[in-house]
């Protein structure tokens, strides 16, 4: 980013330039995203393509769809979320891009919380387009900031695991499928608990209903990014 | 190739005896259970083989932390075993209880904690297998092996929790008044006794197997070594 970060010689790790090296690692993906276009994209209209099916599937009735809506959101998340997981690891791994990074010299976690901070982005600008979409086609309100704050916490629970197992799923040879496979039964907790928020929220329970959850969402994304960030050295190893 | 030591052949033999004693006691010294009759004896082999199962749970998570950080591929071999051993013994705890959900609850299958948990386990280590096939390094396939499980470790008991905060009525076991109305029962001495009888002997059971599938891994690694030495 900065013109002082051009050839830094490879034994020099200050650790003041570890929050510099995850921006780093975080805005190469934004911008080389900004000029392709085709992570984002794809997840865009995949998102929009499962709320359409969901349509079909289920009958999406005004009655049902407080309790419905929740998951159907979710599902939309999920499905999306490990698109965008998959191809930017694949990225990395297809065009050399990851052994440059690896080579870089910074602290290896500081790529992963680059590569979590650039996928929670991707993944968040999704939300954002999706929610308005939904509650345009089928007329219910979905900006309820607590809403929200699930959505984000839920979502750092998803990438935290989901960055780690993509980057273990692309070294394999049986890639293209293998991450939705590693990471959904592993990833329920989240799904659960973020379902049963947003649920909570959009029925306007009380907060002490919904409290447990927020509470378990929080110390699930607080394990995993700690797990990710002591294993990630381990998955990335040569 | 080493023959099988013999603590190992003692080992397999008194698995053998135990299961045939688990058997006996279950079938003639636990009393009929007044309400349930015959289809309350699946309990006590459904209890064993899911502690089985949680052992080889536990074992393989272990052996996935030691070898993360001891890089020893011996402890590679130990968490495939516990893996596969628990893989199978879970599939038998979810059948059976199945088969004694059907006639007490009504339902082969309910979304309990204990019992959804227990079949997201199941996948978290099919996943696990897929994940090692899909590895032909043997060094990467071991490291990421480990850090599944340890993953699936630490996730297993938060699903555990978060399905438990949902919904449960899957007994605890040893009655209390609500358990007993959700199927649970009061158990007399006798019972109790087959029950931690049928907990050693599927202990002992485990141990065996897991031994026994430790030493197939490592003649396998050998084999694995033969085969390049011929091909070079």
């Amino acid at each position: 980013m900065s013109s002082d970060r051009k050839g830094p010689t490879p034994s020099s790790r200050p650790p003041a330039s570890f929050s510099r090296a995850v921006f780093a690692v975080a805005w190469k993906d934004l911008a080389a995203e900004l000029r392709s276009r085709e992570l984002l994209s794809a997840m865009l209209v995949f998102a929009l393509l499962v709320i359409l099916i969901f349509n079909f599937a289920i009958e999406l009735a005004p009655s049902l769809r407080p309790t419905v809506t929740p998951g159907v959101l979710w599902v939309t998340f999920a499905f999306a979320g490990t698109l965008g997981l998959n191809r930017s690891m694949a990225i990395e791994k297809d065009r050399g891009c990851l052994d440059g990074l690896l080579l870089a010299p910074v602290d290896r976690a500081a790529i992963y919380f680059g590569k979590m901070l650039s996928n929670l982005t991707f993944m968040l600008i999704v939300e954002i387009v999706v929610l308005p979409v939904y509650s345009l086609l089928y007329n219910t309100n979905l900006f309820v900031p607590g809403l929200l704050g699930v959505i984000l916490l839920g979502s750092i629970g998803y990438v935290a695991v989901g960055t780690l197992l993509a980057s273990m799923a692309v070294q394999t040879r049986t890639r293209d499928v293998l991450l939705p496979i590693l990471l959904f039964p592993v990833i329920v907790p989240v799904l659960l608990s973020a379902v049963r928020a947003s649920g909570g929220f959009l029925q306007g329970l009380p907060m002490e209903q919904i409290r447990p959850w927020i509470n378990l969402l929080a110390a699930y994304d607080v394990i995993f990014l700690a797990v990710a960030y002591m294993v990630f050295d381990q998955v990335v190893e040569e | 190739m080493k023959p099988q030591p013999k603590a190992l052949t003692f080992l397999t033999l008194l698995s053998a005896l135990f299961l045939a004693g688990a058997l006996a006691m279950v079938f003639l010294y636990a009393p009929l259970e007044a309400v349930m009759n015959y289809v309350q004896k699946i309990f006590y082999f459904h209890v064993a083989t899911a502690w089985v199962g949680m052992l080889g749970f536990i074992v393989a998570a272990v052996a996935g932390v030691l070898y993360l950080i001891r890089k020893d591929l011996k402890w590679d071999i130990v968490e495939l075993a516990a893996v596969e051993i628990s893989l199978v013994f879970f599939l038998i705890a979810i059948v059976s209880g199945s088969i004694w959900a059907r006639p007490s609850w009504g339902t082969w299958w309910t979304w309990d904690a204990r019992l959804t948990t227990a079949a997201i386990l199941e996948l978290v280590y099919l996943a696990y297998l897929l994940l090692r096939q899909g590895i032909e390094d043997p060094e990467r396939r071991a490291r990421f092996g480990a850090v599944y499980t340890l993953i699936g470790g630490i996730s297993v008991p938060v699903t555990f929790l978060s399905i438990r905060l949902w919904q449960t009525i899957h007994p605890a076991i040893i009655g209390t008044a609500s358990a007993e109305a959700q199927g649970g029962f009061d158990m007399a001495p006798a019972m109790l006794h087959t029950m931690f009888f049928a907990l050693i002997a599927f202990s002992v059971i485990f141990a065996t197997l897991l031994w026994q599938r430790i030493r197939l891994g490592k003649l396998a690694e050998q084999v694995e070594q033969m085969k390049l030495k011929i091909s070079e």
